[in-house]
């Protein structure tokens, strides 16, 4: 850096400040540097979704007709009627309540807690496991998870070994196995934020309560979940947004079937706007979910005002 | 990996190691680590499976140790039809998104960090809040557009939607990074004349390497994953990425050899799991990205 650093910017300010108008042109071309981020943001993000609250209002379709028509809220209106998307809703309450809010929480939150008591070798083993879990790519989480409930797969082979009934999960239970298999992929993640949360509590908190004769389940609902009430808002949060766009890892593990068994609404929404070419009305089921993900964003963003 | 929020959590999963033992009583951490070691067995079954499958020629679904151990697997997948092509296009569509979405990001974050604006606020806003946007319900309407402008099938249509996916999140991390520089240095660069973009590029930046680097390994392990998006935007078979061309190994004749198909998905995977040991490494601590997640 040149002498000029030690000096006094006086001029600069002055030549920018002198009239209103170069003032204000400056403070345009300072935000230039946003414009080429907008404008991709803009273009790939504003306006597809322009686009997909267009089409939801009409009968767009892939094949055969040949013009497009609005037909106003028909295509919601055949939604709500529509039993194959009644049972999509309820998979995917199922697959949420299951896999995000009872899973990944909940055992996240346990295995963050036992790894504060754990001897350093265990929960080192145990954290590069399920972290490993996480980090590998979603479609090859899929077919692992495939090949382990698969009926000649590995869980039927342990289950065997304990003398268990086996079955073939992925034709009996499949939302079920899709669910413990996202609450393999995902648990990391809750695991990774409660150790963070947890680890700020002061100890001489959990002490005190301790001392004052607290047992274990007292400390617990008593103190330690009211001091880390931010942290789990956030992690819900953010686990059941993530949870309500899995699509690869049920494309892999049974692409929605048997039949429609595993069909949650993206894999739904694939199907009708591809495999059956109902363009409109699988963008109108998209912008369902879209509406869906845009509340959730809303609570999100009111538990992080404060950050920004 | 999973969705762009994932980032929001301390790089080290193990930064508890300090933490108090709540429980002095051996006992207590006897019992602790056996439910971990548990949780750990359940966890490692199907990754044991993935590994011993790609070493056994002829592997079927379930965990057994190959008989013999051998790489016949490696080698059968390792030609430039199953392996280089699909892992050379995968290079290329997330590379070339994740040099649009570190630059982009970065000039976007610059006066966003350093303008006192009332604009700032609500940009941010709008960025955070499109974080958490399920990016698979609008790929219907995606792929309609792009289908109209004749971006579908091609790797840069494709690499443009991947960077700008990624690309909130990307801001948001590096706006987070770069409020970490202190503005004095910037003055005295200023006070030499120098414009915008050279601070930028030669005091900010530099000084904010290892955000950058979060930002662009980060984005990279999130585009190497992805499924969704070339699966919907890309269709001809020599341009899709390794996520994509997977599918191929169950073919038509419904025979699936499990054990090439493991040899793949662990040179797959491989990368990214070692750029997530990279970051993880460089960032160790209590280093929460972005300070995003606070109790």
């Amino acid at each position: 850096m040149s002498t000029a650093a030690g000096r006094p910017a006086a001029p600069v300010r002055t030549g920018a400040a002198g009239r209103g108008g170069a003032k204000r042109r400056q403070g345009a071309l300072r935000w230039l540097p946003v414009a080429p981020a907008t404008a991709l943001l803009l273009l790939f993000l504003a306006g597809p979704i322009g686009y997909c609250v267009w089409i939801a209002f009409t009968d767009m379709q892939l094949t055969g007709a040949s013009s497009t028509n609005f037909v106003g809220l028909e295509n919601f209106r055949r939604a709500f009627a529509d039993d194959n998307f009644r049972n999509a809703v309820v998979l995917t309450l199922v697959f949420t309540v299951i896999s995000s809010i009872l899973g990944q929480n909940t055992l996240g939150l346990a295995l963050a807690g036992l790894m504060q008591r754990a001897s350093k070798p265990v929960r080192t083993v145990t954290g590069t496991i399920v972290i490993c879990a996480w980090v590998l790519p979603e479609i090859v989480a899929g077919f692992l998870l495939y090949a382990f409930f698969r009926r000649e797969g590995t869980l039927n082979m342990v289950l065997d070994w304990l003398h268990l009934p086996s079955q073939n999960w992925l034709f009996t239970l499949p939302i079920l196995a899709v669910s413990f298999a996202n609450v393999w992929r995902g648990t990391a993640f809750s695991m990774l934020v409660y150790s963070a949360a947890l680890s700020e509590i002061p100890k001489e908190i959990t002490e005190a309560a301790q001392v004052d004769g607290a047992s274990g389940f007292q400390r617990l609902f008593r103190v330690t979940l009211p001091m880390i009430r931010r942290s789990i808002g956030t992690n819900l949060m953010l686990n059941t947004l993530q949870t309500l766009s899995v699509f690869g890892l049920i494309w892999a593990m049974t692409r929605g079937g048997p039949g429609n068994r595993s069909q949650t609404l993206p894999v739904f929404m694939y199907d009708q706007a591809f495999l059956k070419s109902f363009i409109g009305y699988g963008t109108a089921v998209a912008l369902l979910l879209l509406l869906v993900g845009a509340l959730f964003s809303v609570v999100y963003l009111r538990l992080m005002r404060e950050e920004v | 990996m999973r969705s762009p929020l994932a980032a929001r959590r301390p790089l080290s999963p193990l930064a508890s190691g300090n933490a108090p033992r709540l429980l002095r009583r051996p006992r207590g951490r006897l019992a602790a680590d056996l439910a971990l070691l548990a949780v750990a067995a359940a966890f490692v079954l199907p990754l044991a499976w993935l590994v011993l499958a790609s070493l056994d020629a002829d592997a079927d679904l379930r965990v057994a140790p190959p008989s013999p151990a051998t790489l016949d697997n490696y080698s059968a997948v390792l030609t430039p039809e199953i392996t280089y092509t699909p892992m050379l296009n995968s290079l290329l569509l997330c590379g070339g998104a994740t040099v649009l979405t570190v630059v982009c990001s970065a000039l976007a974050a610059y006066p966003l960090s350093r303008l006192r604006s009332r604009a700032v606020r609500p940009y941010l806003l709008t960025v955070l809040f499109t974080t958490c946007l399920p990016i698979t319900a609008i790929m219907v309407p995606v792929y309609g557009l792009f289908v109209q402008v004749e971006l579908v099938d091609t790797m840069h249509g494709t690499a443009l939607f991947l960077a700008t996916s990624q690309l909130p999140f990307g801001i948001w991390l590096m706006k987070n990074f770069m409020d970490g520089v202190p503005v004095v240095l910037e003055e005295a660069a200023w006070t030499d004349g120098a414009s915008a973009l050279q601070t930028l590029g030669r005091v900010v930046l530099p000084l904010m390497g290892p955000g950058v680097a979060v930002v662009t390994v980060y984005s990279f392990i999130m585009m190497w994953g992805n499924f969704f998006v070339p699966f919907m935007l890309l269709l001809s078979p020599d341009q899709l990425p390794a996520s994509v061309s997977i599918f191929t190994f169950f073919g038509d004749h419904g025979s699936v050899v499990y054990g090439q198909l493991a040899a793949f998905s662990i040179l797959y995977s491989t990368p990214v799991l070692l750029l997530y040991v990279l970051i993880s490494r460089r960032l160790g601590g209590g280093f929460a990205l972005g300070g995003a997640v606070k109790g």
